[in-house]
Order: C-alpha cells, then sequence, then structure tokens
C-alpha cells in the first residue's frame, strides 16, 4: 500500500476509491476532498455511489483500493465502524433509525459525547452536567416535550430532528447526512435546512440529497456523482449549467 | 419511563423493589425449609422431603431461564446452546463429587472413579487434578462455561454472526459437545456420565438437612443472579444492548464497541448457567452427555418465552409453570407432554408473545419490539 | 429348474466319476477305518486321518468333518464314532460310519473328540476340498474363497482338478486366485513366479499377508522376492485406491442424502428468512409415508407388485409432507414474518407436535421399510468394495431432484417469482407479485422434497418417529455452510460435507470426524457469516 501524504489541511480526504459488488463498480476511483469547516451537498442520480461513499467512509464497507483519510492521519480503510465514530465521524441513516423501543431522552443519553467501554458504560453514573447537555439538544431540535416518549411514537420528521440530535449531542467534528429531508413535509424541510446550517457554523458537515430546491437553500458547495466518480464540482449554478450533468441527471 | 442520564434506571432500586424482591427471597428460603423441617410430616401443611430437592431443581432452572433472558430478552442472542454452559458447570460439580466419592466406590478406587476403573483406566488424567477440592472445582465452574463463552462469542460477535446463524452455530457447539461427552475416552464417563454421588463438603447428599442446605443455596444463587441482571440491563449498558437488539449497526456508528458489549453479557450469562448447572447436579443427583443435547437448550427459550422475554421475572415464573408442568404431565399422561410443549412453543410465539408477566404488567413498560417495527435487516 | 438340476447332477457324477479314477486307494472301508482314527487319543492320527478323509472323495466325510470341527463327534463307550444332531429339540444320534439312528442313546454319557487350532486348521483344509465339488454353486464358490486361508501343496493339486471341470466364471476365477496361492507357497519357482504376478493384480487384504509372509520369509529366492515385492507395491496402491474409491462413494452417498435433506430448507430459508425446524419431521413424515404405501400394497394388491410400492411412495410423500408444509405456512409461519428466532420456535414446536403424533399412530419402535429387489443388493466395480444399489439410486435420483428444481426455478414463472421474492421482497410486491401465494408455495415445494428425501432415507435405514432430529442438525450445516438461497451452494455443501466425513472417519473415528466437520463449520462461519455463496452486496446487508 502506498503511503502518499494527504493534502494538509483536508478534514476528509478520498483518494482514487474503487468498491465493486459482483462485478459492479459502486465506485469508479473516486477522489474527493472536504476541508473543515466547510458545509458540501452531494448530489446524483441513483446507483451514483452516493450511499457507498458515505459506507465507505463510516467504515461500513472496505474498499477495494484507493485511500480513505480523515484528518490527514487516520486511515479510515482500516478501522471499524466505533472506532471512526469515536474519531468525531456521524452519520444519519437515509430512513430515519432511531432506537424505538428507548425513549427520546434515552437515545440521546446513548449518543452523548461519553466513554464508550462496556465497563464505563456499565458503572455510568448520572450528573447534572450530562442532564443539562441532553436538555439543550432536546430544545435544539424541539423535542423537549416528548422526551419520556418511545422514539418509536415519534412522526416522521420527529425521527429525522431526533437522530440529527443524536450527532449534535456528540460533538462530532465531520457529520454525513443521507437525505436528511426525504418524507419530509416542506415545512419541515424548511426548518431542517435552518437547523443544517446552524449546525454548520461550528462543524463540517456533508450532506446527500436529491430534492434541488434543498440543495439551493443550504447554498453549499455541489458535489455531483455519477457512476461511482466525480463528474462536477462547484456552486449550484456552476453544476446546473454543466452540460454532462443536465445530460446524466438534471435533464431528464 | 424516563431514566437519568448514565448510570442506573429511575425505579430499578426502589424501596417498593427491595420489599418484594425480599419478600420473595424470604418466602423460597425460610417457608419452604420451615413447611419441611418443623411442621410435623403428618400435618397437611407439611412439605414432603422429595419436594425439596424437585424445588431446588425448577429454581436452577430458573437462573438458567435468568441467564437466556439477560441475552435473549435484552440484546436479541437467542443462544441454542445454553444447554451446554449448564452441563458444563454440572460436570465440574459432577467431578468435584465423585472425587468425594473416594474408596466408598464399586471398585473401592481411592484415586479413580468406578468408570476409569471400569475402563482400564491407570491414573487419573490431567483435567481431574484438583478437584478434589471444592474450591478449585467452585473456580471451574465459572471459568470453564466463562472461557468457552468468552472464546465462542469472540469469534461469532467479532465476524458479525447475528440472528438466526448464531442460534445455529450454538446448537451446532452444544451438539458436537454432546457428541464428544458421549465418547468413554474423554475421560467423562460417557453415555452414562457421573452419578453415585456420596457426600458434598462432608455432608451425606442423601441427607434431608443437605439437601435442605443445597436448596437454599440455590435460592442464593437465583437471588444473586437476579440482582446481577438486573442491575446490567438497569445500567447504560442495558440501554446499549435494547439499541443493539433492534438497530446493531447504529450503535456501532455511535461508536459503542457491539462486539464487546455481546460478548460481555454473553460471558456473564455463561457463567450463570454454569453455577445453575453446578447446583442442579448435586440436587438430582446424576450429570450425563444428554443434558448437552439441541432439543434441552431450545426448550429454555420456551421457559423464557412462556415467562416474558425481556423481563428476568418472567424467566423465572416461566421455568417454574413449565417445568412444575412438565413434572406434572409427564407422571400423569406422559404421552400428551409433548403435545403440549409443542403448543406452548407455538401459542407464546404466536398469542402471547409478551408471555406471562406481559400479560400482568401494563403494556408501555414492557420493551419487547412490536411485530410491525422490526427492521428489514434482521429478515436476510 | 428341472433340467437345471439334471444337468448339475450329471456334472456331479462325472465330477465324482473323475476322481474315483484319479484317487486309487478309494475304498469305503478305508473311510470306516479313518472315522475310526479320529477317535484316536493322538492329535497326529487324527490329522492324518482328517487330511485322508479331505482327498478320499467320499460324500459322507463332509458331515463327519463339521460334526468334528463343531464339536458333535462323539466316542461312545465300546468305541464306535457317532455324530449328535439337535433337531426339533431332541438330540439324534446316529452312527458316523453307516448313519444309521441309534435309538435311546444319551450323548452326554459320550466323549466327545477333542480338536485343537492345527486340528482345526487340517479339517478346514479337509473341508474345502470336499466341497469344492459340491452340488450346490455357492457352496463351491465359498469353498474356493475358503482355500485362500490354507494354502498347501495338497490343495494345489485338488485345486487343479477344480478348475479343470468348473464351469461357472466366477468360481474359476476364485479357484484360479486360491490355486496362485497354493503354488505360492508349494510350487516350482517357475510356478511360484507366474503365482506372485497373478496374486499381485488382486486387492485382497489376505493375499497381501500371504505375499507378505513369503518375502518375509528367510530362504526366500531373490528374485522370487524381487517380484514379491513389486506385486505387494501394485496390491497396496490397489488397495489405496479401493480406500479412496470406496470413501468418495460412501462420502457421495451421503452427500446426496444431506443435500436432499437440507435443499428444501435451503429455499424456505433463502425465499422467507425462516428457519423450519420442523423440515426434519417433514422428512421423517415422507419416510412414514414409504412405510404406509409398503405395508398398503402388502396388504392390498397381488406379492408381485411390491417392487412398484416405491414409485407410489415417492409423489405420495411430495403431496403429503407438501401439504403439511402449506398448511403449516398458512397457519404459524406467516403470522411470524419478520421474526426469524420466534419462528425457529414456534416450529420446532410443531416438530415435537408432529413427532408425538407419529409416535402415538405408529409407535415408538423402528419401523423397517424393505428394498424393492431392483434396488437389492449390489455390485464390486474394482474389486474390494460393493456399490449397493440403494445407494446409488438415491444419488441419481437425489441428482434428479435437483435439475428438476433448478428447471422450475429457472424455467417457470413461479421459479422466476420466487428468485423475485428471495432478491427483493417489497420490490416483487409492487411488481403484482402475490407474494404470499409465492410464499405458501414455495414452503409446500420445500416442505415436498424433504417428503421425497423421507422415502429415499426409508431405503438406507430404519423408519422412527425421530428420524428428522437426525439429521436437522447437519442440513442446517449444509444451508448456512453452502450459503441460502443457492441451489449450487447446497450441492457444494451438502457433498463436500458428506465426503470430508466419510475422510475423516477412519482417521479419527466417526464421532470425532464429525465433531471435526462440526468445529470446522463453526470456525468458517467466522470467515464467511453468510456461507460460501452469500450474495454480496447492498442488497444483502440492507438495514433498516
Amino acid at each position: 500500500m502506498k503511503t502518499a501524504t494527504p493534502l494538509t489541511g483536508a478534514l476528509l480526504y478520498l483518494n482514487g476509491v474503487t468498491v465493486s459488488f459482483e462485478g459492479f463498480k459502486a465506485l469508479n476511483d473516486l477522489s474527493l476532498v472536504v476541508e473543515e469547516g466547510e458545509l458540501r451537498t452531494i448530489i446524483g442520480p441513483n446507483g451514483a455511489g452516493k450511499t457507498t461513499m458515505m459506507d465507505v467512509v463510516t467504515g461500513k464497507t472496505r474498499p477495494d483500493s484507493g485511500e480513505v483519510f480523515f484528518r490527514g492521519t487516520a486511515d479510515l480503510s482500516r478501522l471499524d465502524e466505533a472506532e471512526i465514530a469515536n474519531l468525531g465521524i456521524g452519520r444519519k441513516f437515509q430512513r430515519p433509525t432511531v432506537f424505538e423501543n428507548l425513549t427520546v431522552f434515552e437515545n440521546l443519553e446513548l449518543a452523548l459525547a461519553d466513554s464508550r467501554g462496556t465497563w464505563r458504560t456499565l458503572l455510568a453514573h448520572s450528573t447534572s452536567d450530562r442532564r443539562d447537555r441532553i436538555a439543550a439538544a432536546l430544545a435544539r431540535i424541539g423535542l423537549s416535550e416528548q422526551t419520556g416518549q418511545p422514539a418509536g411514537a415519534l412522526s416522521h420528521g420527529q425521527k429525522q430532528w431526533l437522530e440529527i440530535g443524536m450527532l449534535l449531542i456528540h460533538d462530532r467534528t465531520l457529520l454525513l447526512l443521507d437525505e436528511p429531508v426525504a418524507g419530509m413535509t416542506d415545512r419541515e424541510t424548511e426548518e431542517t435546512a435552518e437547523l443544517i446550517l446552524d449546525l454548520a457554523k461550528d462543524r463540517t458537515i456533508v450532506v446527500v440529497e436529491h430534492d434541488m430546491a434543498f440543495v439551493r437553500s443550504l447554498g453549499a458547495r455541489v458535489t455531483v456523482l455519477h457512476e461511482g466518480a466525480v463528474l462536477a464540482e462547484g456552486s449550484i449554478d456552476h453544476v446546473q449549467n454543466h452540460q454532462r450533468v443536465i445530460e446524466v441527471y438534471l435533464g431528464r | 419511563m424516563p431514566a437519568l442520564p448514565g448510570g442506573q434506571q429511575k425505579g430499578a432500586w426502589s424501596p417498593r423493589f427491595w420489599a418484594s424482591f425480599l419478600a420473595c427471597g424470604v418466602a423460597l428460603a425460610v417457608a419452604v425449609p420451615a413447611f419441611n423441617h418443623w411442621v410435623p410430616p403428618d400435618s397437611p401443611a407439611a412439605l414432603p422431603d422429595y419436594l425439596v430437592p424437585l424445588l431446588g431443581k425448577y429454581l436452577c432452572y430458573a437462573l438458567l431461564a435468568l441467564s437466556l433472558d439477560l441475552i435473549w430478552g435484552y440484546a436479541g442472542i437467542l443462544s441454542l446452546g445454553h444447554g451446554a454452559f449448564f452441563a458444563l458447570g454440572g460436570y465440574c460439580m459432577g467431578m468435584y463429587l465423585m472425587r468425594q466419592v473416594g474408596t466408598r466406590g464399586v471398585y473401592g478406587n481411592p484415586l479413580l472413579p468406578d468408570f476409569m476403573v471400569f475402563l482400564n483406566w491407570k491414573e487419573l488424567p490431567w483435567f481431574w487434578w484438583g478437584f478434589d477440592h471444592f474450591a478449585y472445582a467452585a473456580t471451574m465452574v465459572v471459568l470453564v462455561p466463562g472461557l468457552l463463552a468468552l472464546v465462542f462469542g469472540w469469534l461469532a460477535f467479532r465476524s458479525r454472526v447475528t440472528g438466526v446463524y448464531l442460534s445455529i452455530i450454538t446448537q451446532a457447539m452444544t451438539y458436537a459437545l454432546m457428541l464428544a461427552f458421549f465418547r468413554n475416552d474423554m475421560g467423562f464417563g460417557g453415555n452414562n456420565g457421573m452419578t453415585d454421588y456420596k457426600d458434598i463438603l462432608g455432608w451425606d447428599v442423601h441427607q434431608s438437612s443437605t439437601r435442605l442446605g443445597l436448596y437454599i443455596a440455590s435460592v442464593l444463587a437465583l437471588g444473586l443472579g437476579y440482582l446481577c441482571c438486573r442491575f446490567i440491563t438497569a445500567s447504560k449498558l442495558g440501554r446499549v444492548l435494547l439499541a443493539l437488539r433492534d438497530a446493531e449497526s447504529r450503535v456501532r456508528f455511535l461508536g459503542y464497541s457491539v462486539t464487546d458489549a455481546k460478548l460481555f453479557v454473553f460471558t456473564v450469562s455463561a457463567v450463570l448457567a454454569g453455577i445453575a448447572g453446578a447446583l442442579y447436579v448435586p440436587q438430582v443427583g446424576i450429570i450425563n452427555p444428554s443434558e448437552f443435547s439441541p432439543g434441552n437448550s431450545i426448550e429454555i427459550a420456551i421457559w423464557v418465552s412462556v415467562g416474558g422475554r425481556g423481563t428476568l421475572v418472567g424467566a423465572i415464573v416461566g421455568a417454574v409453570i413449565v417445568n412444575s408442568a412438565k413434572t406434572w404431565l409427564t407422571g400423569a399422561a406422559p404421552e400428551t407432554w409433548l403435545f403440549v410443549l409443542g403448543t406452548l412453543f407455538i401459542l407464546t410465539t404466536l398469542v402471547f408473545p409478551r408471555g406471562v408477566v406481559g400479560l400482568l404488567r401494563r403494556p408501555s413498560r414492557i420493551r419487547t419490539r412490536a411485530a410491525a417495527r422490526v427492521p428489514a435487516g434482521e429478515r436476510a | 429348474m428341472g433340467p437345471v438340476v439334471t444337468v448339475r447332477l450329471l456334472r456331479w457324477v462325472g465330477i465324482v466319476l473323475l476322481l474315483l479314477a484319479s484317487s486309487v486307494s478309494a475304498r469305503a472301508d478305508d473311510f470306516a477305518t479313518l472315522v475310526g482314527d479320529l477317535a484316536s487319543d493322538s492329535f497326529a492320527d487324527k490329522e492324518r486321518a482328517v487330511t485322508a478323509l479331505g482327498v478320499l472323495d467320499d460324500p459322507r466325510a463332509v458331515s463327519v468333518l463339521q460334526a468334528l470341527s463343531e464339536g458333535r463327534l462323539l466316542k461312545t463307550t465300546d468305541g464306535r464314532v457317532v455324530i449328535s444332531k439337535i433337531a426339533g429339540g431332541t438330540t439324534r444320534v446316529r452312527d458316523a460310519v453307516t448313519g444309521e439312528d441309534i435309538a435311546g442313546a444319551d450323548p452326554d454319557r459320550f466323549d466327545r473328540v477333542i480338536v485343537n487350532n492345527r486340528l482345526r486348521g487340517a479339517i478346514e483344509g479337509a473341508l474345502a476340498a470336499l466341497t469344492l465339488f459340491s452340488i450346490d454353486r455357492d457352496a463351491r464358490l465359498v469353498a474356493a474363497r475358503d482355500a485362500l486361508r490354507h494354502p498347501s501343496a495338497g490343495e494345489a493339486a485338488l485345486l487343479e482338478k477344480a478348475i479343470a471341470v468348473e464351469q461357472d466364471p466366477e468360481i474359476r476365477a476364485a479357484v484360479q486366485l486360491s490355486l496362485s496361492a497354493a503354488r505360492l507357497v508349494s510350487g516350482s519357482r517357475q510356478e511360484r513366479l507366474t503365482a506372485i504376478r497373478a496374486l499381485g493384480t488382486t486387492t485382497d487384504p489376505q493375499i497381501k499377508n500371504l505375499l507378505d509372509e513369503f518375502r518375509a520369509a528367510p530362504d526366500t529366492d531373490p528374485e522370487l522376492k524381487k517380484a514379491a515385492d513389486a506385486a505387494l507395491t501394485s496390491i497396496g496402491n490397489r488397495l489405496r485406491l479401493v480406500s479412496i474409491a470406496a470413501n468418495l462413494f460412501q462420502g457421495i452417498s451421503l452427500g446426496s442424502v444431506l443435500l436432499l435433506a437440507a435443499i428444501g430448507l435451503a429455499i424456505t430459508f433463502g425465499v422467507m428468512g425462516v428457519i423450519n425446524m420442523a423440515h426434519g419431521e417433514m422428512i421423517m413424515l415422507g419416510a412414514y409415508t414409504a412405510y404406509v404405501c409398503q405395508q398398503s400394497f402388502r396388504a392390498l394388491l397381488p406379492a408381485d407388485w411390491i417392487d412398484a410400492y416405491l414409485s407410489v411412495a415417492v409423489p405420495v410423500a411430495f403431496f403429503v409432507a407438501g401439504g403439511i408444509g402449506v398448511a403449516l405456512e398458512r397457519s404459524v409461519i406467516r403470522f411470524l414474518y419478520g421474526r426469524p428466532l420466534e419462528t425457529l420456535l414456534a416450529t420446532w414446536g410443531v416438530s415435537l407436535i408432529l413427532q408425538q403424533a407419529v409416535r402415538s399412530i405408529f409407535g415408538s419402535p423402528n419401523k423397517e421399510v424393505s428394498n424393492p429387489s431392483w434396488m437389492t443388493g449390489g455390485f464390486d466395480p474394482i474389486g474390494g468394495f460393493t456399490i449397493t444399489w440403494n445407494r446409488l439410486y438415491i444419488i441419481l435420483f437425489c441428482f434428479i431432484v435437483l435439475s428438476v428444481l433448478a428447471l422450475i426455478l429457472s424455467r417457470t414463472s413461479f421459479g422466476l417469482h420466487m428468485r423475485a421474492v428471495t432478491q427483493n421482497r417489497p420490490m416483487a410486491s409492487v411488481m403484482g407479485i402475490r407474494t404470499a401465494r409465492i410464499d405458501a408455495l414455495t414452503f409446500g415445494l420445500g416442505s415436498g422434497i424433504a417428503g421425497m428425501a423421507g422415502v429415499a432415507l426409508s431405503q438406507v435405514g430404519n423408519v422412527s418417529p425421530n428420524l428428522g432430529t437426525i439429521y436437522i442438525v447437519d442440513s442446517f450445516l449444509v444451508v448456512v455452510f453452502g450459503g441460502v438461497g443457492n441451489l449450487l451452494g447446497t450441492l457444494v455443501g451438502a457433498l463436500s460435507l458428506g465426503i470430508v466425513n466419510k475422510f475423516l472417519e477412519p482417521v479419527a473415528g466417526a464421532i470425532l470426524g464429525k465433531i471435526v466437520v462440526l468445529v470446522a463449520i463453526i470456525l468458517f462461519i467466522q470467515r464467511r457469516p453468510r456461507g460460501l455463496f452469500a450474495l454480496k452486496g447492498r442488497t444483502a446487508e440492507a438495514e433498516a
């Protein structure tokens, strides 16, 4: 394995990443750089490799070849999900996955930045500091009323927020959000956009999204993926006028 | 029911809990011996001698069921090989009891148990060394099932064997052990197993006072086992387990080591099962390889289901109910028992998934998963 | 039958005449003298008499020698030699020479003629010599093979005579082999060399021992020794080959049984994600269907129709087990989709009920299902091991079932729908496939195949209510090993498990071999948690 020195300053650095499933190349020599503090949106048609890219970054899928570095030093292709999560990379799935049998409070409690060791978890203590942090997060995602409810009883949009709240409370450096507004009402979508912009003030966020109105409302740099590789990158106006992008995606 | 962030769940150790826990403990540990020992035998209130080891046996089964509920009800790990840990604990105790027989065996050999003399063994195999000391045997009761669970669990959980795959390989594990223990040259008595015990810690195992002592030890073991399970399930780790039962990979993305958490409860559970086996053997007077049979292990799951999964108390209640029914039916109408057991398996999964305890409790307090909310990933 | 017997009689007469002509000293009073010598106190005298009786060509000698070897030859107080025989609960005593009954004699009062091991060897040799010319073909064959065990110069002469008159090719071959063995110990140098070469083409362990002994003798001619070495190497190689072939056949046979048992499990697991613990009981029901068919044929139909019961049992078992499978799916399993662990427990309950029901109806003892005549016996392709017809037919049957199933899956619309449901259930449902119907039919198909597997199993073993539990753990391992919902995986899984098991057995013993296989699979699952031929990709490990 070659040990090229990744770009300095880049928070997330993917170079030449290839992943194939039984002959089908989900990622084909993908290279992508996300700078610290950036808000990045990634768009692309179905099968372009958006979710696989997130799988690679979060350790769910191992790349067949290529390099994946976090903060220039941590080789994500060699770590497992829990280790990557503990580096400060959080992920929100396409479908909301909260722990439905736990209460809203307990969901946040598990996500709280805290020791993850099995012994420490077994012998964990309750402190007012932790309670306060959970209460603050509840207020920020607007679920203070629902604190004692089982998460399974929340509405679809509330589950999405709870999940974002869980990423928030862990103090992640990098958040990967997979279609955060899928299935939301227009009003919920607007609120989510505000929440993301608010979150982006003090962390790096990568958003995968189909909803072009939502992407536009975020006003961030856009990367277009196609057939497992980057097709175009730039402002939303730049990519919307890009000839190839129109052919494969926007102008269908 | 909101929980405190970190730490034990609110209400888990309330005075109300302690009151009912101690009440049950006293009823089992004091009332039973009292009715057996101090009430005159001809009184209708007297508890006949033969019932004491029978009740003791039920308590051992209850501890075994508790150990399965800890991993199945909370972490979603359905082990179909838990009988193996129970039997291993039982064998460790059986080896101690065999060594206590000394020269009183049929062949009067001071060193070798009868079956070894019979098979022409010349010396005690190394893995029997030390079993004449109770402390060593007791340590092995914990270590042997614990280590097996640790190694097996590490292999399985590390490579993310879950769901029915895990159930099948645990079944294969107990099946392989059963075949191994049936072999005479393993040095554990082959298919006859070990029996004809004389005494334990110097007391005659046939004496009613010894049996009462073993019974009380079973009550204590069950009580401590229950507290241990309750401590785990009411801790933050308990919430992690519930979370990983429902969405395992999500827990990984939160930064928890699913492997470690599962391995921890699996090992604790195996140790509890081993202790249950060790208490079971002197009370029933025999241990043989059929304890390893896959059918026995699956039956444990039905005790837990009948009582109510994920409730701990349910496991105890279920084990006692099902085994009392078994004792009664196999005496009264033996051919109907398997019909009843089979029907229980179907009914508890189909009609009463929350079991006896679930039916008695208010629905909101039960943390079992409703059928409709199953993640599709489990179907693969 | 008549003409055959006549021909045989004529041949027998011919042999007797030939022997009479060749043995000059054969006279009836010799027989009486020799029988009298048998009662001598000296073992040397007895042995001489036995050897002489062997070449005397007197048919009475056979019964005398047999009585002697079985301890039924007695000596009366007045020196007569008699044979005792238990018939119909009473002991009859008759004169060994004249054959007439001695009424009222109490055999307990007579002394038994004592035999030692050396004498026993002589008796066997003599009996072989006599029976080599028996009228009964089977007796001649046995004698020809028996002759291998005590090769001697006298025997060589005898075998030469036998081969001159023997017509049956199988017996001729056996006689020839025994003759070679006899020449090895007694023949001229040239004869020995020829014999060694002939013996080198066999696979009989006895001949190997004989050659070993010959080679190890101190005064063996070096050239003969070399030839014996070559023969031994060739026998050793052939024996190794035979043992590999035998293991392979038995492994494939076991593998095909496992495949039949596991294949239904594999498709139900693949399509529905359901572990059916009652699958073993479907096998058991199939086996009992075979039993019931056999009994009905015996009771209701003419005796020579009995061979046809199997061809009725196969489809009946398919529909009986398949029907019960569909009923099980409709009444229990469909309510448990998405809860694989609960399904596992509920179907275990079903299996207990089915076992007990069969036990209540048919009783616990094993039932015997006999092979039809065309499945009885076997043949020996290379010498040294037998391919039995029943196992061969099961292997064939198994591959027919597999091919038909593969055709159903690849060519019919039911198969297409089934594969669609396996790969993506919600999508299949959206496309208008009635998934509930597919589930029920798949379950019926899987159970039906298990039923046919049961018929096959009834041909190689006994039928009992717990027949299914014997195979269920192995079937699971096949499925887990091969990967779910994949016929090729199941095939490879079953055959490799069967073959590995059979090759381990001679090395490690049956039980230890099985334990090794179980542990190996447990370890294998660590490497490939989804089996050898698992689907890979996003859909296969989709997470909610």
